[in-house]
């Protein structure tokens, strides 16, 4: 199995080089049978890295402990679902995951451009290639996902306990990954524009769509490593401002402000060297991202230690950031913009104070993740920033980004017309004054908490109300149902779904981040504690040996004042043969307003006493639920339109052209 | 790329390298760094004692063995990377079994069967005990394996290494603690 794994990581390689050299050569000297050559060549790359990983999961799921990483990473005792996933348990697998996703990638944009192919293709296929090399040059050298034992173990030691505790390990990591590598898409069409020398306005549009899916994915990653987190750790909390998951976020936000200033340069040819350095910078801080949490530099939940890969990633880190943003200063005078703002109350005006805020938060969060490694560089003392920095300075940039995409989509492009702006934001401002009031009135003390739910509701307020006018106004027009106006207005009004997601998130963030509860309570059995309005009763331990752990589950009811049961938690502690330390599970009474969250801290005695702690979230389900619609919004603002061809679409699309208030962009 | 290198642009280009070259050398500090590496607590304490059962039958208990210098492995069948240092504890032992050092292997969330199948493919011939139920483990505040801890001949705790050990490392803290006692 080794072997095989091991020759298919070769072949893959040849085949990736070979599509390098193909379409570089194929682009320099214009001859396009090479180039096509190469095209083919992506779903042969693809092929061989569907057969490596294939290769792997057997070889997990055979048991095959002489293959080096089977050994470290799954026992005969895991179950099968754990021994699969195991293939992105530990460093070496999730990099055969990595090269293949980057290989479906390549083979896509292959596919997508089999026939009609811009100019810049053949560079931007060099640089997908180039980057697939890069991979596929680590899994066969530094890191060696099929390195074999001289001797193989009678068994093997199984996959770190926490990342065979919950199914979302299934998810979690493939969504994140396909949203980290996707941006390698846009940063190929990005440096192939640059490379090409023309079509600089062309790329943005070819890539926006793609740019939407990635994006989808990454938030759902990101939204699924937070669910993880919450459901798996045990600490009643679901983001800790851990490096490697400010890392995963800086991407995030890049786009989100590419995926608006876009719309400047589509419609009023702006900001194009605003565009190429966020697409360039987005995959810079995914490169850097993978560099911090698999170049054995953290140490973090995350991390993957014993690893020497780090130099070959910083290199190539050097590279992309000396690639793009050279080619950027080359480039220089093309990317110049003629068109400057007609007026900074404008939809105009509202995109760049977007951008602005999204970068703002990009540095701050950069900043505070590398503050300690430059600190350490410069003076050898080891500080660390933990989440008080990332939440008193994110905070306000985050409540200022809810206010402007609560006003922005009422907002004319060009011109500004305040009065009509005014007229539509009665009912949201209305909206947002009554929920500050009654949040004030329930007893909240804390002003951002009420400034954070008014502006919610002004976002999501708005979203509604400018969905519903676009309804109206398609309905009185073409007497078209009310789906088929959604769908002609696609593009803003899946924005405005992602807005409608935001406010949600951001209502499920706030609420459980400044009015969660929690304490702790040390519990002999038929012991009760009163909580947030209940009885928390223990009524003793179970234990039950399964083949790979032993589970001890603390039953807790949960009871009403008045003595009737209405729910029962029953936390966990697992306890894995090769580790010293149980492996808590929490269990959590999910509902709409709040979650009652049980976490054990210890056992006495047996179980004839036990510690736990209680955490009382409340809003928590609204962040999943948000964070579900937002990606919702984006998977249909990215969903492939169908070729109009009838005179009356034309003449409705037309039309459209003429409407910049309402129609086109969100 | 048929755009000229005017001065402006060799400006410019320059700049992006130095900027990169900036910030690829701040991230090259960390890399020389094993974030997982802390100083041990317990290194300068005596070693806390213990009486496991050996693989090959009997007991053994770490007090006994006062006067010579003991390095602990603490090692498992399914450890690879316990492989990885095997040469290098064979060595340690064949070198110095006569000048007073025992290298004892403590074998961690194991079975007995696999343990001994290890042992006799890897050639191990110094003394292994089992730590059935990781008592010895957690006293020793045990990260994973391997771990190796070096106790000298007054039983005190004097090296603390995370992951394989290397032959060479080693020998020069066991000469240097046989030149002490001389």
């Amino acid at each position: 199995m080794g072997q095989l794994g091991t020759y298919l990581l070769v072949l893959g390689l040849v085949l990736a080089g070979y599509g390098l050299v193909a379409s570089a050569v194929g682009a320099r000297t214009d001859r396009p049978a090479l180039v096509e050559s190469a095209r083919r060549c992506a779903f042969g790359v693809a092929a061989v890295l569907v057969a490596a990983n294939a290769t792997m999961v057997v070889a997990l799921l055979r048991n095959d402990f002489a293959v080096r990483y089977v050994a470290e990473n799954s026992a005969i005792q895991t179950p099968v679902f754990y021994k699969a996933l195991a293939l992105w348990g530990a460093d070496d697998g999730s990099l055969l995951l990595w090269n293949l996703i980057l290989a479906g990638y390549i083979a896509a944009v292959a596919l997508r451009f089999r026939r009609d192919r811009p100019s810049m293709f053949p560079y931007a296929l060099s640089v997908l290639f180039t980057v697939q090399v890069f991979y596929l040059v680590l899994v066969n050298g530094p890191a060696r996902p099929f390195g074999s034992l001289a001797s193989p173990p009678a068994d093997g030691r199984g996959p770190a306990p926490l990342l065979q505790n919950h199914p979302l390990m299934a998810v979690h990591p493939p969504f994140l990954y396909l949203g980290f590598i996707g941006f390698t898409v846009p940063f190929a069409f990005g440096v192939a524009a640059l490379l090409a020398g023309d079509g600089i306005d062309q790329w943005v549009s070819i890539i926006r769509r793609w740019t939407l899916v990635v994006w989808c994915f990454l938030t759902v990653g990101l939204v699924l490593g937070a669910l993880w987190s919450y459901s798996v750790l045990g600490w009643g909390g679901y983001w800790a401002w851990d490096p490697v998951e400010n890392v995963a976020l800086l991407p995030w936000l890049t786009s989100t402000a590419f995926l608006h200033s876009v719309m400047l340069q589509e419609r009023r040819g702006m900001a194009r060297l605003w565009n190429i350095a966020l697409v360039i910078g987005a995959f810079a801080l995914v490169t850097f991202g993978t560099f911090l949490t698999r170049g054995n530099v953290l140490s973090s939940v995350h991390s993957f230690t014993q690893t020497t890969v780090g130099p070959v990633y910083l290199i190539f880190l050097g590279l992309v950031l000396l690639a793009g943003f050279g080619l950027v200063a080359w480039r220089l005078p093309q990317l110049r913009t003629p068109a400057s703002l007609d007026s900074a109350i404008s939809r105009e005006g509202a995109f760049v104070g977007n951008n602005v805020l999204l970068l703002a938060a990009t540095a701050i969060i950069l900043l505070g993740t590398t503050f300690p490694l430059v600190v350490q560089a410069v003076s050898n003392q080891q500080v660390t920033i933990g989440a008080p920095y990332f939440v008193s300075s994110v905070t306000p940039v985050f409540l200022l980004i809810l206010l402007l995409a609560g006003t922005a989509p009422l907002l004319p492009w060009r011109a500004t017309n305040r009065a009509r702006a005014l007229r539509r934001l009665r009912v949201p401002a209305g909206a947002a004054a009554v929920v500050m009031v009654a949040t004030a009135l329930a007893g909240v003390h804390k002003v951002a908490t009420i400034a954070g739910f008014g502006l919610a509701a002004l976002l999501f307020v708005t979203s509604a109300q400018e969905i519903l006018s676009g309804l109206a106004i398609g309905r009185r027009g073409s007497r078209g149902r009310a789906l088929r106006t959604f769908l002609r207005g696609r593009r803003r009004h899946a924005g405005l779904i992602v807005h409608m997601g935001l406010a949600l998130l951001a209502v499920g963030v706030i609420a459980s981040s400044s009015l969660a509860h929690a304490t702790e309570v040390n519990l002999k059995a038929g012991q009760s504690t009163e909580f947030g309005g209940q009885l928390l009763r223990y009524q003793g331990l179970r234990t039950d040996q399964q083949p790979q752990r032993a589970v001890l589950t603390a039953r807790v009811a949960v009871l009403s004042l008045a003595g009737r049961q209405v729910a029962t938690l029953s936390p966990r502690m697992n306890l894995y043969p090769a580790s010293t330390e149980p492996i808590g599970s929490p269990s959590i009474n999910r509902g709409v307003f709040w979650d009652l969250y049980a976490s054990v801290i210890s056992l006495q005695n047996d179980g004839a006493s036990a510690t736990f702690r209680f955490y009382r979230n409340p809003g928590v389900n609204w962040l999943w639920f948000g964070g579900l619609v937002m990606a919702l919004g984006g998977a249909t603002a990215a969903w492939p339109a169908r070729r109009r061809r009838s005179g009356r679409d034309q003449a409705s699309a037309a039309e459209r052209g003429r409407a910049p208030a309402d129609a086109g962009a969100r | 790329m048929r755009a000229r290198l005017t001065r402006r642009r060799a400006l410019l280009l320059g700049s992006v390298v130095a900027v990169v070259a900036v910030i690829v050398g701040l991230l090259s500090t960390g890399l020389g760094r094993d974030p997982s590496v802390i100083a041990s607590p317990l290194i300068g304490r005596a070693a806390p004692n213990f009486t496991l059962p050996q693989l090959t039958g009997g007991k053994l208990t770490l007090s006994k063995l006062r006067g010579q210098i003991v390095v602990i492995n603490f090692w498992a069948s399914w450890c690879a990377q316990c492989q990885d240092e095997q040469a290098a504890l064979n060595q340690t032992w064949q070198k110095f079994q006569d000048s007073g050092v025992v290298v004892l292997g403590v074998d961690f969330e194991d079975t007995a069967g696999d343990a001994r199948s290890y042992v006799n493919s890897a050639g191990v011939s110094y003394p292994v005990v089992e730590d059935a139920a990781s008592r010895t483990a957690l006293v020793y505040g045990l990260r994973g394996v391997p771990e190796t801890f070096v106790v000298n001949q007054a039983g005190r705790i004097v090296d603390h290494v995370i992951g394989p050990i290397s032959a060479g490392s080693v020998a020069n803290q066991i000469n240097s603690l046989l030149q002490k006692s001389t």
